[in-house]
């Protein structure tokens, strides 16, 4: 197990690094510039931009000098905030977005979980339709929807909580997004909570724990639900990275601090350095959890192993 | 024992700011994106300039109104050749109590030129003898045309008389910077803690993404006159979530939080909060006039023109009251040349015959329809816009093809020049004609753009920036604005309205056509 | 415990063969599916078998019924309305559901009729919808698969594509395939495509990782039957239910997916319009014209629905284990 972990995380170095590079000129022929914007700038000035951000070297000297700096754990400064590093602006909003997300993942496998077992167990019952209807609504309606909505039933017609804003945190303000970025993750692992175990409850080894004469709970929480976590948890894994690295629609629309609006404004303003360092980020995420799940496999499903 | 004296100082503390919150006047701001940096020479949009402006007080300044008044200059002088700005500052401080002086607003000049400064306006400042050598890395920044005879007076030498060379300098990017700030604070020097300001407020805190407080300066020249303690900037770049906390009471000024999809429930729900007011920056569409595009052929420019409803666009797709636009230099600019396009007093239909008949004349019909492509940038209001502009031409049997893309994509289309008609905004920098007729002038940037070359107007352009005679400087931007526009160069759709939320119990707040609102003005109603 | 109060009974609705209670049924490899009987050629009946089974499902049907009825009414129903796609009524601009000039269900902020829209972006979605998910099944399944089956070294690489796959910027490589191929529909669907299989992959890998210990498997191999086949025919469709359940929450993600990608000046031009564009469009006017939203959602909702009814009637029907 530690062999394989620790072979996993050295073949994480050239994974990222092709992520790296491809990444980097992916963003560098894609057309349009950090510095096209509305107003159409003078030559001569917008000269002087590329010069004081090294974009009038060429390309491949800018991808060395790039690596040069990553190699020294220096992303760069952004083009679009200035007055920031990358690294300050990732360092600043992580810990806000996984705390949104980080709740957000809770609140879904602590509500999702459940409904999808118990939905499997009376399948076909009225309470299976019920769970099952209401995560369908979830999935069908978008965040895009339903954040705005949230905002404006609780923030404004009822006025029952913050219609946005961070506050430092203070936990009124957490609710709204938290609960809105939470709902498709409940409605997802429902679905695939609920499929699964009716797929593990109709298998071999249940029917033979059940002619053994184990009672339906023992048989449904001594053997059923941890290898029916198999696809929720395959899952997980990249929802996870992408969820604790925060949306920019719930940011946007409460007002939130995250680093999820990087990912797409980022690039929408191909603030390069940004981009860059939302990637890298986002790859090392990818790759961790990706181990995290895989190792989670053999501790679910014993029979599950790793050939070193 | 102890938690007596606990209960003391708490108590103390809750009357304190009991006290101070009767006392202090102060407001939340929904601004519309969080500020890149406060450096006032490195800013790139109005998000930032609103912070900067209330940091940084130039030599000229604006009041609430928009006209431009004196700043840190009690006055000035301008020679009879206008070559030459003499300005007399007034004693004044820097927040850090430090005298502002005439070596302050020369070193400002001479960095906001410096190429590795890279601001984005620095060629406003090129009328100064030797600017643009320096912006261009041919010279040293000492080089510059200005003298400082005493730690009072500024000059400021010109190549040739500029008319608007005023507006340039009300600028926050040419505001007098704390030079012994800068030198010990280093590249990031505006921050909290870090900065030094010469405006009605200072710097307190700023957490990204979060909140940016600025407070009260007492060592503001003005600052018995400033009626307001305290201001916080919030970034929400969401119009909908800037409204709701503006409805929720959260928000006491929202800037440009009404969409026009929302603009009629604004109306009837918070009309007395509702701020609309002509804007100097103009919406419309550019032709690529190059050879060989169909573009190139006047006719065919001035039927697509005449085929257009600009009141059906401004009334019934935006209705936010923008004025429909015949003419180029929007009406809420100073000194905005008149004129408009000759077609404009002619009745819809008599425009659509004889629209038909140029696009005939042109040689083409049902057979050998115009096809035509339309770049926009994404946002809901370009594309309303674009799809009935589209349905407006079509029955000149012109068959459009709807292009959006991401504004990146799309303005680096315009830039280099691969489009036929693409959608437009032109934002005034600065409050004069110049701005809008210049960007279609030799080099500029809508010349650039457009491939649109004339030397008579180029002329007259240029004649227009040296004339000192208010009069006759108006003649003359009006005959280069009626070149533009009996060319049919381009498709003008409408001016630009601002649409803000102020809280009622705000005075001291007015629309005006530059959009500057300083804080410093805000008082509190009864 | 009584039957009756089993709950999963539903388990013999199909008339699954439940171990009998009492004595110990004999240990062995699970008996279903038998390798063996998966070499006969048994396609045909297999589909017929478990288009029965379908037929038996009365939510699937209705479901599959409604899908095709969305289906044929966004294909044939704007050539009985009497507004065109990019038409402009100049005098009903973001007017409300009302009979006058056939606006059955009201118009947009341009005066064109939202049922003819809607009816024209159903076409879009649906498509989008159906081709990316094919796509990401085929490709995610079949990568998946493979990866998990083959195990060691192949495994590890191919999953590390995955990693690389799952960390490139989506937007730039978007952007850099419509510089490429210039602007075009289908790219939308590749595109969406190419990215949403990676999730599949993962699932299926996860799936075979425990399949391929089972006695059923181990016994396939033992008894010398093709790497090809143990994969096409064993371990593929016994991971058969997590699969179509994700492919239906797939089809939500890629019709929104789109929405994005039109919003970047990637997906579909107008006047071409679809569901996510149209519900976007919705969001802005909420309060003033909530139409607007409403139509498009309720459309994407009831394809939605259906699909995921008959999502879960295929399942079972297709599970080996209850045929």
């Amino acid at each position: 197990m530690l062999s394989y972990t620790l072979k996993r995380l050295l073949m994480a170095i050239p994974t990222l690094l092709i992520v790296i590079t491809i990444s980097f000129f992916l963003m560098r022929v894609a057309p349009g510039g950090p510095f096209d914007g509305e107003r159409q700038l003078p030559p001569e000035i917008e000269a002087n931009l590329k010069a004081a951000y090294h974009l009038d070297e060429p390309l491949p000297m800018q991808y060395l000098r790039y690596m040069g700096n990553l190699l020294e754990g220096d992303f760069g400064p952004s083009f679009k905030y200035k007055d920031f590093s990358v690294t300050e602006l990732i360092m600043q909003g992580f810990p806000v977005s996984l705390e949104i997300g980080g709740l957000a993942i809770l609140l879904a496998l602590l509500v999702g979980l459940p409904l999808g077992i118990a939905a499997a167990i009376r399948r076909n019952s009225t309470v299976d339709y019920l769970v099952m209807g209401t995560a369908l609504t979830g999935i069908a309606v978008p965040n895009f929807v339903i954040a705005p909505i949230f905002a404006l039933v609780f923030g404004v017609l009822l006025a029952w909580l913050p219609a946005g804003g961070w506050n430092g945190g203070a936990w009124p303000n957490l609710v709204l997004p938290v609960v809105a970025l939470s709902i498709q993750q409940i409605a997802y692992i429902a679905r695939m909570m609920r499929a699964s175990m009716i797929e593990t409850l109709g298998s071999h080894f249940i029917r033979t724990a059940r002619a053994k004469g184990l009672s339906e709970t023992e048989v449904i929480w001594r053997h059923a639900i941890r290898p029916a976590m198999l696809p929720v948890v395959s899952y997980l894994g990249p929802a996870i990275a992408g969820i604790i690295t925060g949306s920019v629609v719930i940011e946007q629309i409460f007002g939130i601090p995250g680093i999820g609006r990087y990912f797409v404004q980022g690039a929408l303003n191909r603030d390069y350095t940004l981009v860059m360092g939302t990637v890298v980020f986002y790859g090392v995420l990818i790759v961790l959890m990706n181990l995290i799940v895989d190792l989670l496999y053999s501790a679910l499903d014993p029979q599950i192993r790793y050939d070193d | 024992m102890l938690s007596r004296q606990l209960i003391a100082a708490l108590g103390g503390l809750a009357l304190g700011a009991l006290a101070s919150s009767a006392q202090a006047f102060s407001v939340n701001i929904a601004n519309g994106a969080e500020p890149g940096t406060l450096d006032p020479q490195k800013t790139s949009g109005n998000w930032e300039t609103r912070i900067t402006r209330a940091l940084f007080e130039g030599l000229v300044t604006y009041t609430a109104d928009g006209s431009l008044v004196p700043g840190l200059a009690e006055r000035w002088e301008i020679s009879a050749d206008g070559k030459t700005y003499t300005f007399h500052l007034r004693d004044a401080e820097w927040s850090d109590g430090e005298p502002i002086t005439a070596e302050d607003a020369a070193f400002a000049l001479r960095r906001v030129l410096e190429p590795a400064i890279a601001n984005h306006n620095a060629n406003l400042y090129y009328p100064i003898v030797g600017a643009r050598a320096i912006n261009a890395g041919e010279a040293a920044a000492e080089s510059l045309g200005v003298e400082t005879p005493d730690a009072h007076t500024l000059k400021i030498h010109l190549t040739q008389p500029t008319a608007w060379f005023l507006q340039a300098l009300a600028m926050t990017e040419a505001a007098p910077l704390p030079e012994h700030a800068i030198d010990t604070a280093g590249e990031h020097w505006v921050e909290p803690g870090k900065t030094v300001s010469s405006g009605a407020f200072t710097l307190s805190e700023w957490q990204p993404q979060a909140r940016i407080v600025v407070e009260k300066n007492p060592h503001f020249h003005a600052a018995q006159d400033v009626a307001l303690d305290r201001a916080t900037f919030y970034p929400i770049d969401d119009a909908g979530s800037a409204l709701n906390r503006f409805r929720t009471g959260e928000m006491d000024i929202a800037y440009s939080s009404v969409p026009s999809s929302r603009f009629a429930w604004a109306q009837q729900h918070l009309s007395d909060a509702l701020q609309v007011g002509p804007l100097t920056a103009e919406y419309f569409y550019m032709f690529n006039l190059r050879e060989g595009q169909p573009l190139a052929d006047r006719r065919v420019r001035e039927a697509l023109n005449l085929a257009v409803r600009r009141e059906v666009i401004t009334g019934q797709i935006l209705g936010q009251g923008q004025p429909p636009s015949t003419w180029y230099v929007p009406h809420g600019t100073a000194n905005a040349p008149s004129g408009q396009m000759a077609f404009a007093d002619m009745p819809m239909e008599a425009r659509l015959k004889r629209a038909q008949k140029l696009m005939q004349q042109a040689g083409y019909g049902p057979d050998h329809p115009l096809r035509l492509t339309l770049n926009y940038n994404t946002l809901e209001d370009h594309k309303k816009i674009a799809v009935a502009v589209a349905a407006m031409w079509k029955p000149l049997g012109v068959e459009v093809a709807l292009v959006n893309s991401e504004a990146a994509v799309h303005y680096a289309t315009i830039r280099q020049g691969k489009f036929e008609v693409a959608r437009y905004g032109m934002v005034a920098t600065i409050n004069d004609p110049f701005d809008f007729l210049g960007a279609y002038a030799k080099d500029g940037s809508a010349s650039r753009a457009s491939g649109y070359h004339d030397a008579d107007y180029d002329a007259l352009v240029a004649r227009s920036t040296r004339e000192l005679d208010p009069q006759t400087r108006q003649r003359t931007l009006t005959q280069a604005q009626q070149r533009l526009l009996d060319d049919y160069a381009l498709l003008p759709l409408y001016d630009y309205v601002s649409v803000h939320l102020v809280s009622p119990r705000l005075g001291g707040w007015e629309s005006n056509p530059m959009d500057v609102h300083p804080l410093r003005y805000l008082e509190e109603r009864d | 415990m009584t039957s009756d109060s089993k709950p999963y009974s539903g388990e013999q609705r199909d008339g699954a063969p439940l171990p009998a209670g009492g004595p110990k049924p004999p240990p062995g490899p699970d008996p279903t599916p038998d390798p063996r009987a998966a070499d006969a050629p048994v396609g045909e009946s297999l589909a017929k078998d478990a288009w029965r089974r379908l037929t038996q499902n009365r939510a699937a049907m209705a479901s599959l019924g409604l899908l095709i009825a969305i289906v044929v009414v966004c294909i044939a129903g704007p050539w009985f309305l009497p507004w065109g796609l990019a038409e402009v009524d100049w005098n009903a601009f973001g007017t409300g559901p009302t009979l006058e000039n056939a606006h059955y269900l009201g118009t947009d902020a341009n005066g064109r009729d939202l049922l003819t829209r809607v009816l024209y972006g159903g076409r879009v979605s649906l498509s989008v919808a159906l081709v990316a998910s094919f796509v990401s099944l085929v490709i995610g399944v079949l990568y998946g698969a493979i990866s998990g089956y083959v195990g060691g070294r192949v495994d590890s690489l191919m999953m590390r594509f995955v990693d690389i796959m799952y960390s490139l910027p989506f937007m730039f490589l978007v952007i850099l395939l419509m510089v490429v191929f210039g602007r075009n529909i289908f790219l939308i669907y590749a595109a969406i495509g190419a990215v949403e299989w990676l999730d599949m992959a993962r699932i299926v890998r996860g799936q075979t990782l425990a399949l391929k210990r089972r006695e059923f498997i181990e016994a396939a191999h033992a008894l010398g039957v093709r790497d090809s086949k143990i994969v096409t025919r064993h371990l593929i469709p016994n991971a058969i239910g997590p699969v179509i359940v994700y492919v239906t929450l797939t089809v939500p993600k890629v019709i929104l997916l789109e929405s994005f990608l039109s919003f970047l000046g990637l997906g579909v031009q107008e006047p071409l319009t679809s569901w996510g564009v149209l519900i976007s469009e919705g969001v802005d006017m909420m309060e003033s014209a909530p139409w607007m939203l409403l139509v498009p959602s309720f459309f994407l909702a009831a394809t939605l629905f259906c699909l995921n009814f008959l999502g879960d009637g295929l399942r079972d029907a297709l599970d080996p284990k209850t045929r």
